[in-house]
């Protein structure tokens, strides 16, 4: 390995910034897939290995992604909830690998919301 | 780089390693393969926790779920139900003493809430083997900024202006220190890092050398940027075979790039570490003792007028500071003087010696529901430590004393709870700061006991190189066996105050200078506890066996035990006569008051008085 120079930490910082961001669950927006056992089957696998395939094509480095259980609503499964910091949660319903494409384009990156795709806008309270 | 969603977090400090963390994480690698999930969820092993009575632990991040007490056979249903269908496990993570559901996220768990990280600020969020992890949360930046931007004078006035003091128990202050080490005459300089910790419990220093190495060394080249110095060394005792090997992996890839060694950052300035290990005598903690064990000398202290910065390491001009010390360093210099100062207690703007500023990291241990390693701010209460971070005492039972500072500090009684942690309130009540020891006990313990107890590691430990160190904590011990076995007389008393004082006054080093701590402590604040040994011979915690008289109610022998007779067959002495469904009974001229019929009789048939 060559000696560093200042400039380099950055640099080094920046590469592993993804795995920094990730443990330290500060991400500039969180995707959560709805992994029960209806989203299984209806394909939220498909839809999770997508979102990575994205994330890696994308080199982004601040989107959260994780899996929850069942959302409620199996029969329009697979879903996943969108969490912009600071706004509210976006359930989209019935996903194809395309339409989370477009998602992840327009809303996770862009700020805009997919309403074709949207079931509704915000979460159930809980307590 | 492949995208992970998920990074689990295993504790490997040296608890969760004996409580098998290494076989879980075997567990979850293969069982992580076998899901085909190698791809997107990363295990990563990661320095101690501290919630170390819980251990093994497991942190699952991004989400900040806490497992705990995990085992292979937790892995297969972990990974299913958590990284598969996206369930946490309830069962598997922590439910507090007196709570009925669990605590999911780690932040909301009361042992970690109560605490702040300074020293220890990436423990759990880096692998401590894996430097471009370190790098990525800030280390090694803060020497970029010195090398670059600062004159050593001004590192020295920003130390100052931080209030940091000492960590390894002097509390002396840091920034004083360098400069005095500065403006020593004498070439080369030295600068030490002191990780030979031997108070018994005590594991501050080893958990911040094996969750983050990296921070400590960055802290030295700092310090000897600042005092002008090229060589330094790390003494660490051999017992910490996992902290030394990781120490050993960062200083190897710091050198590799080039941050540790000739030239650093093409700025001109050398500098470059060696590890030496100590053989595990108490005694070269040290420094005087310490640096002589370095030179290869025996390792025994000198007078303390001769100071170490003017006349240290091969009588060269040395500054020694502690692990912790050290740790503290880069996040001042990152954050600045201003925010450190702002952490703590007390006004640093006439005196250095006018408070305490910033964290200080203590293992708490004993009579505590969370047993760990904990770091809080200073001004923190005794109360708050030991009720909101350690989760109170187990069992329902009263609390009774918090030892601080280790085997010399002294003992302090419940209405001293609502005391302050810094420096100077600690020393004003007869304790100490010391490195960071807190051991905590209830009810069932006896203070003279206690005394004892330390009283003999200290004596144990004492070199042996001054009188009143050797002879007289030795007297003092003697003092207090006797009065354990109840052969204690009213002027013991007396006599041991006047012996404590001696020895404080006159011992070379701080080992003599601070052994008699707890028994000062004990005799102002549990002297009742003496007079009862000593008058009554009895002991109020019953935890001086001698002093007991055991006995068999022979009511509850036959109503519950049915004269099981596991007291007779186990009595040592052939003390206990008795049949089988009939009462047993102990014979008080044989009996030698060992206390195993108490022991092993499940029906608590055995009465004490």
């Amino acid at each position: 390995m060559p000696k560093l120079k200042i400039e380099d930490l950055q640099k080094i910082s920046d590469k592993v910034r993804r795995t920094t961001l990730l443990r330290e669950g500060a991400g500039r927006a969180k995707v959560t897939v709805h992994m029960g056992t209806c989203g299984i089957s209806a394909g939220a696998r498909k839809i999770l290995d997508a979102l990575l395939k994205i994330i890696e094509e994308k080199d982004v480095k601040d989107i959260i992604l994780v899996t929850s259980g069942c959302a409620g609503l199996c029969s329009r499964e697979p879903m996943v909830t969108v969490e912009l910091k600071d706004e509210t949660p976006v359930k989209y319903v019935d996903l194809t690998e395309d339409k989370i494409r477009k998602i992840f384009t327009d809303h996770v990156l862009e700020g805009h919301i997919v309403t074709d795709y949207a079931l509704a806008i915000g979460s159930e309270r809980t307590r | 780089m492949k995208p992970y969603r998920a990074n689990l977090m295993l504790c490997a400090g040296t608890g969760c390693v004996s409580n098998h963390s290494f076989l879980v994480r075997e567990a979850l690698e293969k069982e992580i393969k076998k899901r085909g999930l190698e791809n997107e969820i990363q295990v990563v092993i990661t320095g101690c926790d501290g919630f170390c009575a819980e251990g093994p632990l497991l942190i699952v991040q991004p989400e900040n779920i806490f497992y705990c007490r995990l085992t292979e056979k937790d892995v297969p249903l972990l990974v299913e139900e958590h990284f598969i269908k996206g369930r946490p496990v309830k069962k598997l993570m922590y439910t507090p003493p007196d709570a009925k559901a669990p605590v999911p996220k780690m932040n909301d768990i009361g042992f970690f809430k109560g605490q702040m990280l300074v020293a220890l600020r990436n423990r759990g969020l880096i692998d401590p083997e894996n430097i471009d992890e370190a790098i990525a949360r800030d280390a090694y930046k803060a020497i970029a900024k010195v090398l670059t931007s600062m004159s050593p004078e001004e590192v020295i006035q920003e130390i100052k202006d931080s209030g940091l003091r000492g960590r390894g128990g002097g509390g002396f202050p840091t920034g004083i220190k360098w400069e005095s080490c500065r403006n020593a005459e004498g070439e080369p300089k030295y600068v030490i890092c002191n990780a030979d910790e031997g108070d018994p419990g005590a594991f501050m220093d080893r958990n911040i050398i094996e969750s983050d190495p990296h921070s400590v060394l960055e802290g030295m080249v700092i310090g000897a940027y600042a005092i002008g110095v090229s060589e330094g060394y790390v003494y660490i005792r051999h017992e910490y075979p996992l902290a030394r090997d990781r120490l050993h992996i960062a200083i190897d890839q710091a050198r590799d790039y080039g941050l540790l060694g000739k030239n650093i950052f093409d700025t001109g300035f050398n500098f470059d570490i060696e590890i030496v290990r100590g053989a595990g005598a108490f005694v070269c903690g040290e420094s005087t003792a310490l640096m002589a064990s370095i030179e290869g000398r025996v390792g025994e202290p000198r007078a303390k007028y001769v100071h170490t910065v003017e006349h240290g390491l091969w009588n060269l001009p040395t500054c020694l500071n502690n692990v912790e010390t050290w740790a503290n360093v880069p996040g001042i210099i990152n954050r600045g003087a201003e925010w450190f100062a702002s952490i703590g207690t007390g006004d640093i703007s006439e005196s250095p010696w006018g408070g305490s500023k910033g964290t200080k990291v203590f293992s708490l241990t004993g009579k505590v529901y969370n047993t760990g390693l904990v770091e809080v701010p200073m001004g923190i209460t005794l109360r708050d430590i030991v009720f909101e971070v350690g989760g109170g005492i187990p069992d329902g039972k009263e609390f009774k004393s918090v030892q601080t500072g280790g085997p010399s500090g002294g003992f302090l009684p419940a209405d001293l709870l609502d005391l302050q942690v810094d420096f100077e309130q600690l020393t004003e009540a007869g304790s100490m700061m010391g490195s960071g020891g807190m051991v905590v006990m209830d009810e069932d313990n006896c203070m003279v006991d206690m005394a004892r107890y330390f009283l003999a590691f200290t004596q144990g430990e004492s070199c042996g190189k001054c009188t009143p160190c050797r002879d007289g904590v030795k007297a003092m011990l003697e003092i207090l066996i006797r009065i354990t076995e109840g052969k204690g007389v009213e002027e013991d008393l007396d006599l041991l105050e006047e012996l404590s004082h001696f020895v404080i006054d006159s011992s070379l080093c701080a080992l003599g200078g601070s052994a008699p701590n707890p028994v000062l402590t004990s005799l102002k604040y549990f002297r009742e506890e003496y007079e009862a040994h000593i008058r009554d011979k009895k002991c109020p915690a019953r935890a001086c066996r001698q002093l007991n008289v055991y006995t068999i109610d022979p009511e509850i022998c036959v109503s519950k035990g049915h004269g099981c007779g596991v007291c007779r067959r186990e009595c040592p002495d052939n003390a206990i006569t008795g049949e089988k469904n009939k009462t047993h009974f102990i014979n008080q001229d044989a009996c030698e008051k060992c206390g195993v019929c108490f022991d092993v009789c499940k029906f608590d048939a055995i009465q004490i008085t």
